[in-house]
């Protein structure tokens, strides 16, 4: 089977949908991979590379589309190279369905098979084939690293000879793959980082970071049972708006990242949060392709307003390396609908079933919503039953040690009726031997367990008295021979057992 | 000749000898001094005794004199991979004397002087130390020749064996009791037949067991030579004794406590034995396992920044742990992290990975417990188990089916990558399926683990 890589046609993409290091794994799974010349250009692959790594290059793009079976994209396809496709052709890239309803439909009419990558389930399954996973990682970073150079300054605290400069302070708003990436990396900038999201079960993962999670103080939790996010009641953004109106005061750079699937992104900064920053100060805003979630954000551009805050409506995706691994993302689906030879769209598997938006000339959007979020709330009946059984075991317990302790006392008594007093006086050494050995060998390090037996053997050896105490002068005497015998053998115990006791010791070094 | 008080005061001092020798095991640092501290207490120990009222010094001195240049030889020549075999014989000796030292006492004149509940009691005392000396001896011969394949590794069990033990428990009872009774001498026929049946009890006890739970049988048997110790001071009067009996025989049970937990089984369920004799399946794995090269693996190492080894019997089997040291090295070298994550019951006797690890010159700081390296295991790239089957099955977690369901395991699986080196897909000891070869982050490494990790080495 044929997969063809075309130019991307848009301006601003500079990615190409897969990297010349991606090559060899396609052609070990069968397929042949043809790729239009130049089509790496901008992410800093020559045709050379990728005819080195086993690639065929065709010069037209129309060439290309005819001996298409699979088509790998980064953008959605447009109107002009829709039309170069043959029906049945399977296409892969970004389509953005839920805003895209024309689209869907031209690729049905055409009798075209399409892949929606950024609709993958967000499953742990499907995380190596999740495009917005990865490409969200690199604009997180990518939105610090833009944001500091915009900003101009330390972003972090210095104490040098010559005075000292204070940390950068940076708000990050929406904490998902991107968001996280963002704390990650401002935070190894040394900069000091907040973040905000209205999913309440995000503050752990955010605190893992290193940064502070803030919130506004409403009882309305917004996640959903897909992951995402859902639209907050009126009440909430209010108090969510003022909340960013006090911070955007205090902070150096904001970084938006608050996307709901299908839905233009949610407006959180407006006029007067940007009149409210700081002269220098930066917002970065990586929902500017859905919208933006700054109402002065302008896409692909970067602006700075009267007040002297810039605003970035695009971010440099950093192509060479977010192209390796969305190509990574298009083989690893590609894996799941099996090799060259025994090709197979499974439309009852889970992932795929919802990424195919497109199958057979119909339109298999939206899916069937599939239920992701990680926590689930916490029922607190079981923690009262659990400390009430727990109360009830303790005293169950101060019962049963009571028992014990008045069985071993009276069988004491007995014992110390008929017992005559010598053996008493030997009955107190051994228990109290056997207390002190048991707190002792506990305290002993599981590593030395091995020594251990091989001292207590030595030591145990100590039973030579034994044999010692009942040697006569007559070796033919009875009594005699069995304690030359134990003697004898116990001795083995003592020496052996310290010798090797010390050999081994010896080995344990740092 | 000294007196009687300046003989206990030198045997108070020996007691406490033996207390600080054992209490200096608690880390590696002071544990050579716990050594020599037991050293000298024994000499103390052993001197007083000589210099108080004894006969056939020419005797004792030739006795002492062929053990020593035998003990000596025996512990500069075995090899560290045979120390549970070693460990095993000098628990037999230990049992062995106390069954003589019981006899011994028996026939002694003195013993005839005795009267009334004295009398009674000594003869309980002789009667119980040589029960327990013969069950250790016998048990430790038999554990010795599992240990090195003399005797079959498999459980061996009877039917009704259950009730037969009951039954020559209570025939031994019976026997005590006209044991007691019986006048001057006249007991001895029954002492034997008492010895005989404790010598097929601890026989058979050890034969019910299999190669994996052998880490309980020696702790078990460890107690058991410290309590036949005891059982002997109570027969002769000897408070050293009594306290040395006691420290060892709670030493052992100790372990025999931390070997059953870190197993998740009762000690009754191992000693009452056949374990992993019938295949149990627990539930059926789906899946497909993946096996890697040894350049793959190489690869994978070179990859990593942090890497934990999990190694298992199947390690001191291969020998591998030299080969591993050079691995160890050269990765340590490269500034990657490596650690070693033990579990409890790995090999066939309480740290005996420790004791093989610290004889390759793996420094022991960076080989930690099971305890100590779960926590990490989540941020570890890469985690090489090798020759450890049943203590790294996240079956023990996750599927209640499981037999070993609720043992706790050192979870690999955690890990971003796993590799597992192995001679086959065989099931672990206990007739388990192990779900972790399935996992989608573990490959399968076949080979001899010792030639397999030489061979990454010559790859790195």
């Amino acid at each position: 089977m044929k997969i063809i890589i075309p130019k991307e046609i848009d301006p601003n993409e500079d990615r190409v949908a897969i990297s010349p290091k991606n090559i060899s794994k396609l052609k070990k799974l069968g397929y042949d991979v043809y790729i239009q010349s130049n089509a790496g250009l901008k992410a800093k692959y020559t045709d050379e590379d990728y005819l080195n790594a086993g690639a065929i290059i065709v010069d037209s793009a129309e060439e290309l589309y005819s001996i298409a079976d699979i088509v790998f994209k980064v953008q959605p396809p447009t109107d002009q190279e829709i039309n170069l496709m043959k029906p049945g052709t399977l296409v892969l890239s970004y389509l953005y369905p839920a805003l895209n309803q024309q689209l869907l439909t031209k690729l049905a009419e055409k009798g075209i098979n399409a892949v929606a990558m950024d609709a993958i389930p967000r499953i742990s399954r499907a995380q190596k084939m999740d495009v917005l996973s990865s490409m969200s990682n690199i604009a997180g970073y990518r939105a610090v690293v833009e944001a500091a150079f915009h900003f101009g300054r330390f972003l972090n605290g210095q104490i040098t000879a010559a005075g000292k400069v204070d940390p950068a302070k940076v708000l990050v708003i929406g904490t998902g793959v991107a968001g996280l990436a963002a704390i990650g990396t401002a935070k190894s900038l040394g900069a000091i980082v907040r973040a905000f999201d209205t999913r309440k079960e995000t503050a752990e993962q955010v605190q893992s970071m290193g940064a502070q999670f803030i919130t506004v103080d409403l009882e309305e939790d917004g996640s959903t049972e897909t992951g995402y996010s859902k639209e907050m009641s009126e009440a909430y953004i209010k108090a969510e708006l003022a909340l960013f109106k006090k911070q955007a005061q205090e902070v150096d750079i904001i970084i938006t990242t608050a996307q709901i699937p299908g839905k233009e992104a949610p407006k959180l900064l407006f006029e007067d949060h940007v009149n409210a920053m700081k002269c220098g100060s930066v917002i970065v805003d990586l929902a500017a392709p859905t919208g933006g979630n700054c109402v002065l954000t302008k896409k692909d551009e970067i602006i700075t307003t009267d007040n002297g805050v810039t605003i970035l409506g695009k971010v440099n995706m950093m192509p060479t390396q977010a192209s390796y691994l969305y190509g990574n993302n298009l083989i690893n689906f590609l894996e799941e609908l099996g090799t060259a030879d025994k090709f197979n769209i499974n439309m009852n598997d889970d992932v795929i079933k919802r990424a195919v938006v497109v199958y057979n000339g119909k339109i298999n959007w939206p899916p069937e919503p599939l239920p992701v979020s990680a926590q689930k709330p916490i029922i607190s009946k079981s923690i009262e039953q659990d400390s009430i059984s727990k109360a009830k075991k303790l005293s169950k317990q101060l019962i049963n040690n009571a028992i014990y302790i008045i069985i071993v006392g009276i069988c004491l008594f007995f014992l110390g009726k008929v017992a005559p007093p010598d053996f008493m006086r030997h009955m107190t050494v051994f228990v109290l031997a056997v207390f002190v050995g048991w707190n002792v060998i506990w305290n002993v390090t599981h590593a030395l367990h091995t020594p251990l037996m091989s001292v207590t053997n030595a030591i145990s050896g100590i039973i030579i008295i034994g044999g010692l105490l009942q040697m006569q002068s007559n070796i033919t005497d009875a009594k005699s021979i069995l304690a030359f015998i134990s003697i004898l053998i116990v001795c083995i115990n003592i020496v052996g057992g310290f010798l090797v006791t010390y050999r081994m010791l010896k080995m344990f070094k740092k | 000749m000294i007196s009687a008080e300046i003989q206990t005061a030198a045997y108070l001092f020996a007691s406490i000898l033996f207390i600080l020798s054992l209490s200096g095991l608690s880390n590696q640092e002071s544990a050579k001094r716990g050594v020599i501290y037991g050293i000298i207490g024994m000499i103390i120990a052993v001197v007083a005794t000589l210099l108080g009222n004894i006969q056939g010094y020419g005797f004792i001195i030739i006795a002492m004199l062929i053990a020593s240049v035998i003990g000596i030889l025996v512990a500069r020549k075995v090899q560290m991979t045979a120390m549970p075999q070693l460990i095993a014989m000098l628990h037999s000796f230990v049992g062995l004397a106390a069954v003589l030292v019981g006899y011994g006492s028996y026939i002694d004149p003195k013993t005839l002087d005795l009267l009334g509940a004295e009398r009674t009691i000594h003869y309980v005392e002789i009667y119980l130390g040589v029960f327990i000396g013969a069950i250790t001896f016998t048990g430790s011969l038999i554990a010795w020749g599992k240990l090195t394949g003399k005797v079959t590794p498999k459980p061996v069990v009877y039917k009704g064996k259950d009730i037969i033990n009951i039954l020559l428990l209570v025939v031994s009872i019976v026997l005590g009791v006209f044991f007691v009774q019986a006048t001057g001498v006249d007991g001895m026929p029954y002492l034997a037949i008492m010895t005989a049946i404790a010598a097929f009890f601890g026989l058979m006890l050890v034969m019910a067991i299999g190669g994996a739970d052998m880490p309980v049988v020696i702790s078990m048997l460890n107690s058991l030579s410290g309590w036949a110790a005891a059982a002997s001071g109570f027969t002769l009067g000897n408070d050293l004794l009594i306290v040395t009996g006691a420290l060892v025989g709670s030493s052992g049970a100790i372990l025999s406590i931390i070997m059953c937990k870190a197993m998740n089984r009762s000690f009754f369920a191992v000693i009452s034995g056949g374990f992993g004799q019938e295949v149990k399946t627990g539930a059926k794995i789906e899946g497909k396992d993946t096996s890697i090269t040894h350049d793959e693996a190489a690869e994978w190492l070179k990859e990593a920044q942090s890497i934990v080894i999990v190694p298992g019997y199947g390690m001191a089997v291969a020998k591998a742990q030299y080969p591993i040291h050079d691995l160890v090295e050269k990765l340590r070298n490269e500034g990657k992290t490596v650690k070693f994550g033990i579990h409890p019951v790995a090999g066939r006797l309480p740290g005996h990975m420790n004791v093989l690890l610290a004889e390759a010159n793996v420094p022991y700081d960076i080989v930690l417990e099971m305890d100590e390296i779960n926590p990490e295991l989540p941020e570890t790239d890469v985690v090489l188990v090798i020759g450890a089957n049943d203590t790294v099955n996240p079956g023990a977690q996750e599927d209640p089916s499981s037999p070993i369901y609720g043992m706790p395991v050192i979870e690999v699986w955690k890990a971003k990558r796993v590799i597992v080196m192995k001679r086959s897909m065989a099931v672990g000891y206990a007739g388990v399926e192990n779900p972790l070869f399935y996992k989608e982050n573990t490959a399968m490494l076949y080979g001899d683990a010792k030639e397999s990790v030489e061979k990454i080495n010559s790859l790195l």
